[in-house]
């Protein structure tokens, strides 16, 4: 039965993260290599044989694996239950499939990295929690997962512990995914009041069963929830984390902050959309909220020097276009997104870290240019990559990303042609900055400094210092198949207009209709076609901005910027957002501990309790401590009046005591 | 017949004027002494409440008093020779400590 396959996805990556976290240490680093790559890809062909039993004809569309039960009380229980619909099928496979290239690139790019057991059992660990986060059948297993793969990203990020910054960003991502996680776990204490159980299907269940429930509750439950999403996915105003977290390793950026795990906030506003569907307002809010995102995070983005922070701001726009198209009640269009978004965003990510690979550790976009024909094959790889985020037919995003806009376009939503135009700018922005790092990187002089002295950078690459080389194949490897699928993986969405039938939707429709009626799609070809006739052009805009500014006339970039000299401050620094966070919060957080907690409560009432205590003592002390003086007569004194005492308990004590 | 009361007016007088000695005095013999006053004291009470119920334990507690008394002597006395060998004095203010 398949059932019984499903408990060795989320285990196999365990067993490797105990195996390597155990003994790692002591073992060759082929073994760790193997074990590490052999319990990745178990699992991900475990999930190739779910999508032919789930394929075949006949086949049931939920596999269940319930086992005991996890927590039973009266009237309340949780299982631990794993269940694989059609959504957890796509997600487990981006997750095992990518999961498994990125460990396969990471056993090149770390070769020469201490601690690289370390790396590896973490990311096992990561892979476990993932499963159990898109596997889970409760809001609590999904919490558990939820918290894991913020655990692994935590460790990952703060893998170069040595370094400060690592160190802050890693605490600074927990820390900022606390708050998110605190609105989920309000959501989950309003579930059990409500219906009593944790259990997806229990609660979807109910939701159906009661058409009349709109609004109200389910609202309140819906905004926690995404309180909590915003958080693990990067949305305003719980996104700081994610630019910081380029301090991890590469290939950490590719598979937790670009590929998987930030896009566990879209995958539980789409495993819940029975609950969304139900409240306007909180559907409203997410759309609000992901548009918000992808154009603020798209303005930052054009400015940013350091290569991998240009995309990870690209990251927190792109996931606000997935938190969008649930927002318009396109779920389909968001998971189609994150899937795109999944092989090309890991492709960008891993062909960065080559081109770092290649520089020895560089990561400034400054320090580059020139080099497409030095490392050929990162850069004919990321070019796909770069096409494919644009939005250019017939790459990958193109298809997604205009299902997104067209979707926002004709949504019912009263702010829907707002929508989609701020989708729109954002295309046409995220075009121009990722034209941008690819000629700056690629063409262009040369700005590469040859290594004439030791490169003591943060990557530690430092030992094998040498000029600029391609990476090696373990390496590519990887890059030459997210390549191929960022440019064929839109092809499995191609739309109705453009004489497709738009495949993965039908294929997620049996999760996103239960519960809730079909929304009939308003629009028609031809409109379609007229949208996406623009954003191509808004595309081809970008790249022309991008080749003008950076190609056709090097050095006006900068002429540009010392005219709208504030607005390319207020951009550079990232709208002060980050300094706003530490004047509002931060800074009276922690002055209020320092006087109120630190001053008052540990040091007037917990230390000053301790203190009065001895006081106390002491000074009892040393009124007793006279009667011990070693003088005899004084101890005579004391006896007599001791005497003096029982005598005359003994002679009037009866009558005071005894009356 | 006398009556008890005078013996033990007379005990009670004789041991406070003892306990008295014994807090005022410095010299460590009239410490010393001032106890064997004091035992007396108690000595008296003992025979005379021995007479007067007409038993015999009190008179012998008398002689158990005055043997510790004796032997008390006895070592006390060494004991002073010892102190004033090494401390050169007879004064308990100033051998208030146990140690030298």
């Amino acid at each position: 039965m398949p059932s019984s396959y499903l408990w060795l996805i989320p285990l196999l990556p365990f067993t490797g993260f105990l195996i390597n976290g155990t003994v790692g240490r002591k073992l060759p680093r082929a073994a760790v290599t193997g074990i590490a790559l052999l319990f990745t890809a178990i699992p991900a062909v475990i999930v190739a044989y779910l999508w032919m039993i789930m394929k075949a004809a006949g086949a049931p569309e939920l596999i269940q694996a319930v086992s005991a039960p996890w927590i039973a009380i009266t009237g309340f229980q949780v299982n631990f239950a794993f269940t694989v619909d059609h959504l957890t099928l796509i997600m487990l496979s981006i997750i095992t499939g990518v999961g498994f290239l990125i460990h396969l690139y990471s056993a090149g790019y770390m070769a020469h990295e201490e601690g690289y057991w370390r790396f590896f059992a973490y990311l096992n660990l990561f892979m476990f929690f993932m499963s159990v986060l898109v596997l889970s059948e409760s809001f609590l297993l999904l919490f558990v997962g939820w918290e894991g793969v913020g655990l692994a990203s935590y460790l990952l990020i703060g893998f170069y512990f040595k370094k400060d910054s690592a160190a802050n960003a890693g605490k600074k991502a927990f820390i900022v995914n606390r708050i998110g996680d605190f609105g989920f776990l309000l959501a989950m204490f309003l579930l059990v009041t409500h219906f009593g159980t944790l259990s997806f299907t229990e609660v979807f269940t109910e939701i159906t069963a009661h058409p009349e429930w709109h609004g109200g509750f389910l609202t309140a439950i819906a905004l926690l929830l995404v309180v909590g999403a915003t958080g693990k996915s990067a949305q305003i105003p719980l996104y700081v984390w994610l630019p910081d977290a380029m301090e991890g390793p590469t290939p950490v950026s590719a598979l937790i902050h670009a590929a998987t795990m930030v896009t566990a906030g879209i995958y539980m506003v789409a495993r819940c959309h029975t609950l969304f569907d139900r409240s306007p307002y909180a559907l409203g809010v997410v759309a609000l909220i992901g548009a918000a995102t992808a154009l603020f995070a798209a303005c930052i983005g054009m400015v940013q020097q350091d290569i991998k922070r240009v995309l990870a701001y690209s990251t927190v726009s792109q996931l606000g276009y997935m938190f969008l198209a649930c927002g318009v009640g396109a779920y389909g269009a968001g998971i189609f997104h994150l899937m795109t978004h999944a092989f090309f965003k890991a492709l960008l990510f891993l062909a960065a870290g080559s081109v770092i690979h290649a520089l020895n550790g560089e990561q400034d976009m400054r320090k580059m240019g020139a080099l497409r024909k030095r490392i050929p094959v990162t850069f004919w790889t990321m070019t796909m990559g770069v096409f494919a985020i644009a939005g250019l037919p017939p790459w990958a995003a193109f298809f997604s990303k205009d299902e997104i806009l067209y979707r926002a376009f004709i949504s019912d939503n009263p702010l829907g042609k707002l929508l989609w135009f701020v989708g729109l700018v954002t295309a046409g922005m995220t075009s121009f900055y990722m034209f941008r790092l690819w000629f700056k990187t690629f063409f262009g002089k040369s700005h590469v400094e040859e290594p004439a002295h030791d490169h003591s950078h943060d990557h530690g690459h430092a030992a094998h210092s040498h000029g600029v080389h391609e990476s090696p194949w373990i390496m590519l490897f990887p890059l030459v198949v997210l390549a191929i699928l960022s440019v064929i993986g839109g092809w499995v969405g191609v739309p109705a207009a453009l004489g497709g039938h738009n495949e993965i939707e039908h294929f997620l429709e049996p999760v996103f209709s239960t519960g809730s009626p079909v929304a009939e799609i308003a629009g028609s070809n031809g409109l379609e076609l007229t949208l996406a006739a623009v954003s191509v052009l808004t595309a081809l805009l970008g790249l022309f901005v991008a080749y003008w500014l950076y190609v056709k006339n090097p050095g006006s970039s900068t002429a540009i910027a010392r005219k709208a000299r504030p607005v390319y401050k207020l951009l550079e620094n990232k709208f002060y957002i980050d300094e706003i966070y530490q004047a509002v919060i931060v800074f009276p957080l922690t002055a209020g501990t320092r006087v109120l907690l630190s001053g008052i409560v540990d040091w007037g009432i917990v230390d000053g309790s301790g203190k009065l205590a001895g006081a106390t003592t002491r000074g009892l002390s040393t009124l007793t401590r006279r009667v011990q003086s070693g003088n005899i007569r004084s101890y005579a004194g004391w006896l007599a009046l001791g005497a003096a005492a029982v005598l005359a308990v003994m002679i009037f004590g009866h009558s005071l005591f005894m009356r | 017949m006398v009556p008890i009361a005078y013996y033990l007016v007379l005990a009670a007088i004789l041991f406070s004027v003892g306990v008295a000695a014994f807090l005022i005095k410095r010299n460590i013999i009239s410490v010393f002494m001032s106890i064997e006053l004091m035992l007396n004291a108690v000595n008296l009470t003992f025979v005379a409440f021995a007479h007067m119920w007409h038993q015999v334990q009190g008179q012998i507690f008398v002689f158990f008093v005055m043997v510790v008394a004796a032997a008390e002597a006895a070592v006390g006395l060494a004991i002073i020779i010892a102190i004033f060998r090494t401390r050169q004095t007879l004064n308990v203010d100033q051998i208030n400590l146990m140690k030298l």
